[in-house]
């Protein structure tokens, strides 16, 4: 048996969280006395390639081919599902992305496995396979059984810190058929804003709601986030009123974050909004109103306004480095 | 124009979640339960589609007797008929696998549901339910027109979107801004209540996953209060103290 391990590439470089899932798979590579091979597809440089070796991977299978430069999870689903045959590999993991849920599916019903999305912490190996995951959006956790002879795990951010050691990865081209079944979307076009942090892989996130008062109004928001070198996100009303994108929107409905700080600017803290930012490590809310319910959920808080206190806190940060 | 819309049965966003049974069990008293939000969003979408080019909308739910009224509520919204599969679901193959039976029988042109459940978040029984039926599936779809036999979508991607176009059939899992969620209104409630409901049973499924016990999560500690002329504090406290910065 062996263990195997996909990472999403961001312009060819390993994203961060699968860098997590790449350490996340070693370290059960090394209960089990078994290697870790990762999978990569798309382009990379085979240097970046062999960089996942310092978090414990022995092996990455590289699949290259053209049709595979734009994000398919159907194909990319293929792929790894025959990565999974040729690796004999028990155990599957994917960080946790939209991409590695709808890939991570398909290859589960491709080969009858076990998958379970949201797993926050390493398995449990004393009786049986268990892991911990994630459910009600954030507010609970589930331990599960995973009783399959194969198991795909999506493991969320923050389930392992991946701490860089010292060796390379051996890097092998892997080049499976790829079915014309994979290929019935034709995409038309994509829409990107360039050079925007992902929220979902930040580690620090900078968030406005309605108390930023209007789109005009958000300069001392992205000035702060750009002096800690943040990701910006925006409440549900926000994005609802277009004051910001759609793709900002962070809540029980819009993207879950994960940061180790996050801090609410004018955000009043409704559960559906706390749904999607409590699985940061710390809090920080900013808000007029005593009474707003972040204060509850934060770790730290200032009572005063926004406009005010953001510009005061982006000096204070370009003070202290 | 035949639509299967997958909806759960799902305690309301605002719900206070706590367990019975030595954690084994969601404590379900005091609770209200809601279709799955983004499974109202896909049945919105649904609705407008079948005003738009006639056809049929099946609601189809993966549960216990207890998810009827949702079942009715959908039904009173303008789907027309509904299926239930007489089971409490605790793993996304087991109810994947379970839709793909229906579907495979009704012969959807399109089969739509939320992008995750609220309860379980686990986002892969659209993508698990497209490789069961061998068909594509798409998710998060934010943007769904359909023109003859194609349809034109849009999806959304890390930091933007992606408009695309494929023949049907098709899967997809649905999230705002697809369309408005819709109230019943007094007509749809009153038909709603003589439409066909049929309850099944399940097929066998391996057992692949089970639930073992259930967690809460540590409580939080009280928030530290900075006076508003000391916010800078709070730059330092960060680096020194929390040591995130």
């Amino acid at each position: 048996m062996s263990i195997l391990i996909f990472v999403e590439l961001d312009n060819g470089s390993i994203k961060k969280t699968s860098l997590e899932a790449v350490a996340y798979g070693a370290e059960i590579a090394k209960v089990k006395g078994t290697t870790a091979t990762v999978l990569a597809i798309g382009n990379a440089e085979t240097s970046e390639l062999a960089s996942a070796g310092a978090y414990g991977a022995s092996k990455v299978l590289h699949a290259n081919a053209a049709e595979l430069a734009t994000e398919n999870a159907m194909a990319y689903a293929s792929v790894l599902a025959a990565a999974v045959q040729q690796e004999g590999a028990e155990v599957v993991i994917l960080p946790k992305s939209g991409l590695c849920d709808s890939m991570g599916a398909r290859a589960a019903a491709k080969l009858g496995a076990s998958i379970v999305s949201g797993v926050t912490e390493l398995p449990d190996l004393t009786d049986g396979f268990k892991v911990k995951r994630s459910i009600y959006t954030g507010k609970a956790f589930a331990t599960v059984a995973v009783k399959g002879a194969i198991k795909i795990l999506g493991i969320k951010k923050n389930a392992i810190e991946a701490i860089a050691g010292s060796g390379s990865a051996e890097v092998v081209g892997f080049a499976p058929a790829l079915g014309s079944g994979d290929f019935v979307a034709k995409v038309i076009s994509q829409e990107k804003a360039s050079g925007e942090l992902s929220l979902t892989e930040a580690d620090i996130v900078v968030s406005g709601g309605r108390g930023m008062k209007g789109p005009e109004h958000w300069q001392p928001l992205l000035d702060l986030a750009q002096s800690l070198g943040a990701a910006t996100g925006c409440s549900k009303p926000v994005s609802d009123l277009d004051w910001r994108p759609h793709h900002e929107h962070i809540g029980q409905t819009g993207i879950k974050v994960a940061p180790n700080l996050y801090i609410a600017c004018g955000i009043s803290g409704a559960i559906q909004h706390l749904a999607g930012v409590n699985s940061s490590k710390v809090i920080v809310a900013i808000n007029k109103d005593p009474e707003a319910p972040f204060f509850k959920a934060a770790d730290y808080g200032i009572v005063g306004d926004v406009f005010d206190i953001l510009p005061r806190l982006t000096k204070a940060v370009k003070e202290s480095k | 124009m035949k639509i299967l819309v997958c909806i759960t049965n799902v305690p309301d966003t605002t719900a206070k979640i706590s367990f019975t049974d030595n954690d084994t069990k969601f404590n379900k008293a005091g609770v209200q339960y809601i279709i799955g939000p983004y499974d109202d969003y896909a049945l919105a979408r649904a609705v407008e589609l079948k005003e738009k080019l006639g056809g049929t909308i099946t609601v189809l739910n993966v549960g216990e007797a207890e998810s009827d009224p949702q079942i009715r509520k959908a039904l009173a919204i303008g789907a027309d008929d509904a299926i239930r599969v007489n089971c409490d679901p605790q793993d996304s193959y087991f109810t994947a696998a379970q839709i793909a039976a229906i579907a495979k029988e009704g012969g959807y042109d399109l089969i739509l549901m939320g992008r995750e459940s609220i309860d379980f978040n686990s986002g892969v029984v659209h993508s698990l339910v497209g490789e069961m039926l061998g068909i594509p599936s798409f998710s998060p779809v934010m943007k769904l027109d359909i023109e003859g036999s194609t349809a034109k979508f849009a999806r959304e991607i890390e930091g933007g979107k992606e408009n695309l176009e494929a023949s049907l059939p098709l899967v997809l899992g649905c999230q705002e801004p697809i369309a408005e969620w819709k109230i019943p209104n007094m007509r749809g409630i009153m038909t709603a209540r003589t439409k066909p409901l049929k309850v099944v049973e399940p097929v066998a499924v391996d057992e692949l996953a089970t639930l073992d016990k259930y967690t809460l999560p540590a409580p939080k500690g009280a928030c530290k209060m900075i006076p508003a002329d000391q916010a800078e504090t709070l730059i330092s406290l960060l680096k020194t103290e929390a040591k995130v910065l």
